[in-house]
């Protein structure tokens, strides 16, 4: 029985993979051609939503300082990165922002390690004064994309 | 073996199981940090880092050892060039060993510059953290790989199987030049830094799969032509439904919003290969002529599928729906998810081709002692379960924090959340420590002489 009930899901399959081949190859060039067609457009808009003209050589440095420095072992930007501490693409406006952002950030990021008992550690990455100035600068110009309103909370 | 040249595939797996383990034990670390917060001399950064790095080294290993076993079986010829695989094989371990090392006793940044990253800077991103000469060294080792498959494939007999391997192989090494695109600008960096990720884990390497899968299937069965036509459904899916499904990747990074929609569509797809390699498995092992005898890779290769529906396919589905990705999106559910997909897709099918392929590598004779057979179940079943529940208590961590720190304004600050589902954290390490024993016994298989392997 099972040699008959093989053999017509045999002869079925082969008629699926006949009548598919073209709907399939089709459909493949379809949707990479959408992928492409998406990818310019999204390009040609990009600009608005990332406000790439406030771009400048210290936020830039500042996004090499952040990487550089293995952020994302423990944070998010974007929500992209590691879970063990607090998304980051925000953290410029939920430290008051324009209102002394840059100072909190300061302030904080020489206070570590704070070696509170039973409170996850920051490392001391004793980075310069201008270090500091260019990762603050490209958090706050991260914070400023356009990301649909993401994340839902200040909290990151 | 049909070929002497296949034995250049032992080193491959021994390799990937030796970083399997290492991988797995800087997971209990960090594990560890998340519940006692302070281990001397290692950061968290720095064992995450060699955890998630580890975990793409040692599955390439394996599907390295998986294709140098294959190939030359399916091609009904000799590999190309044996000698180039074994040099490869010395390099690509060097280049892991030294990164390891390199995380693991430089400060990250002092790793930065001693590598030149500041001239051509690609570091410090999620899972493309290697210094940039190193990742020059990993694409001229994939290139070399491709090369050898290519060569041998062509030059031999073309069948669905090696051809979806060549395709998976050349396509991963292809896409692998996106890992040296760091725009300034960081929406453009992650954009296309998705074409990297995405491509490879739910693109050429789901094809690598599959072929493994299906070449597995087929020494199972016997049966070529239905093992074929499956296939042939399954990568028709897999290809059309990936190429959009990055999408799910974009939602929050600063791209037009249409990307929410065209992601949450493509990923409802994404179930279906998943969906079809189930029906493939039970369809074409429901066959009482197959008399195979080792029945641990029988298990393995029939829960692949089931885990991978499941963990890649129904978690990764629920995950990336747009409106549940908005809360998700970076908590602990992400976790949750990536261990499972990882486990289920990746992990399992490496682990079948290596339960399939060891004995015979090692040539041993068919003996119906069954001694390290039921020593590789038992380590299957330890690693899929304790898998499944890390995944289940991350899960209900992600929850949590997700409903405090997002659905509610509570004025908790994202630590006082974390430390409130310490518990969660405590379950994960325990199922985190079963795995590790369920590796361990894994390793122990093979050091017991008696094992027997399938014959038709």
């Amino acid at each position: 029985m099972w040699q008959n009930l093989n053999h017509v899901k045999n002869t079925y399959l082969m008629k699926i993979k006949i009548s598919t081949k073209p709907i399939y190859y089709s459909s493949l060039i379809l949707f990479v051609l959408l992928l492409l067609g998406l990818t310019i457009h999204t390009t040609i808009v990009l600009p608005q939503l990332d406000h790439r003209e406030n771009l400048t050589p210290q936020i830039i440095k500042g996004k090499m300082v952040w990487e550089e420095h293995n952020c994302i072992g423990c944070h998010t930007l974007l929500g992209e990165g590691a879970y063990f501490a607090p998304e980051l693409s925000n953290v410029y406006k939920r430290r008051g922002g324009s209102q002394g952002g840059i100072y909190f950030i300061k302030a904080w990021l020489k206070a570590m390690p704070t070696n509170i008992p039973g409170r996850r550690q920051m490392p001391q990455f004793n980075l310069t004064e201008d270090e500091l100035n260019a990762l603050i600068a490209f958090l706050k110009w991260t914070s400023e994309i356009n990301t649909s309103s993401w994340p839902p909370s200040e909290k990151g | 073996m049909l070929y002497p040249s296949q034995a250049v595939a032992k080193p491959y797996f021994i390799a990937a199981i030796a970083l399997f383990a290492v991988q797995v034990l800087f997971g209990l670390i960090i594990g560890i940090q998340y519940v006692m917060i302070n281990i001397p001399f290692i950061t968290f950064a720095t064992a995450k880092l060699i955890h998630t790095n580890l975990l793409i080294i040692w599955l390439l290993f394996g599907f390295m050892g998986a294709a140098y076993y294959i190939i030359p079986e399916e091609s009904e010829q000799e590999l190309y060039n044996p000698k180039l695989a074994v040099q490869l094989f010395w390099i690509f371990l060097a280049l892991t060993i030294i990164t390891t090392l390199g995380y693991l006793l430089l400060p990250y940044a002092t790793f930065a510059k001693i590598t030149g990253n500041q001239f051509f800077p690609t570091m410090g991103r999620e899972y493309l953290e290697q210094p940039t000469i190193i990742k020059l060294g990993l694409f001229a080792v994939l290139c070399g790989f491709s090369y050898n498959i290519a060569m041998t494939v062509l030059h031999g007999r073309k069948t669905m199987i090696n051809l979806l391997l060549l395709v998976g192989i050349v396509g991963s090494t292809i896409v692998f030049v996106f890992a040296f695109y760091n725009s300034s600008n960081l929406v453009l960096a992650k954009y296309y830094r998705w074409w990297l990720l995405h491509f490879w884990l739910e693109g050429t390497w789901e094809l690598i799969m599959e072929a493994i899968l299906a070449y597995v299937i087929f020494k199972i069965t016997g049966d070529r032509a239905i093992v074929e036509k499956w296939l042939y459904i399954i990568v028709a899916v897999t290809l059309t439904t990936t190429v959009l499904g990055i999408g799910h990747h974009y939602y929050w990074i600063g791209v037009p919003e249409y990307w929410q929609w065209v992601g949450t569509i493509f990923s409802v797809f994404e179930l279906l290969p998943f969906f079809f390699m189930v029906l493939f498995v039970f369809n074409v092992v429901n066959c009482t002529k197959c008399q195979y005898s080792n029945n641990a890779v029988k298990l393995w290769a029939l829960s692949t599928p089931i885990m991978a529906f499941l963990g890649a396919g129904v978690l990764g589905f629920l995950h990336t729906l747009a409106p549940v990705n908005y809360y998700s999106h970076g908590t602990q559910i992400t976790s949750a998810h990536g261990h499972l997909a990882f486990y289920s897709t990746y992990v399992m099918i490496v682990l079948t081709m290596i339960s399939y392929a060891m004995p015979i590598l090692r040539d041993h004779k068919v003996i119906n002692d069954g001694i390290a057979q039921k020593f590789e179940i038992l380590a299957f079943w330890l690693m899929t379960v304790a898998m499944s529940l890390m995944a289940l208590f991350i899960a209900i961590a992600g929850i949590m924090q997700v409903y405090v720190q997002r659905a509610t304004d509570l004025a908790l600050p994202f630590i006082e959340i974390q430390n409130s589902m310490v518990v969660m954290f405590w379950l994960r390490e325990i199922g985190g420590v079963v795995f590790f024993i369920g590796v361990i016994i894994y390793i122990t298989n093979f050091f017991m002489v008696k094992k027997e392997y399938g014959t038709r």
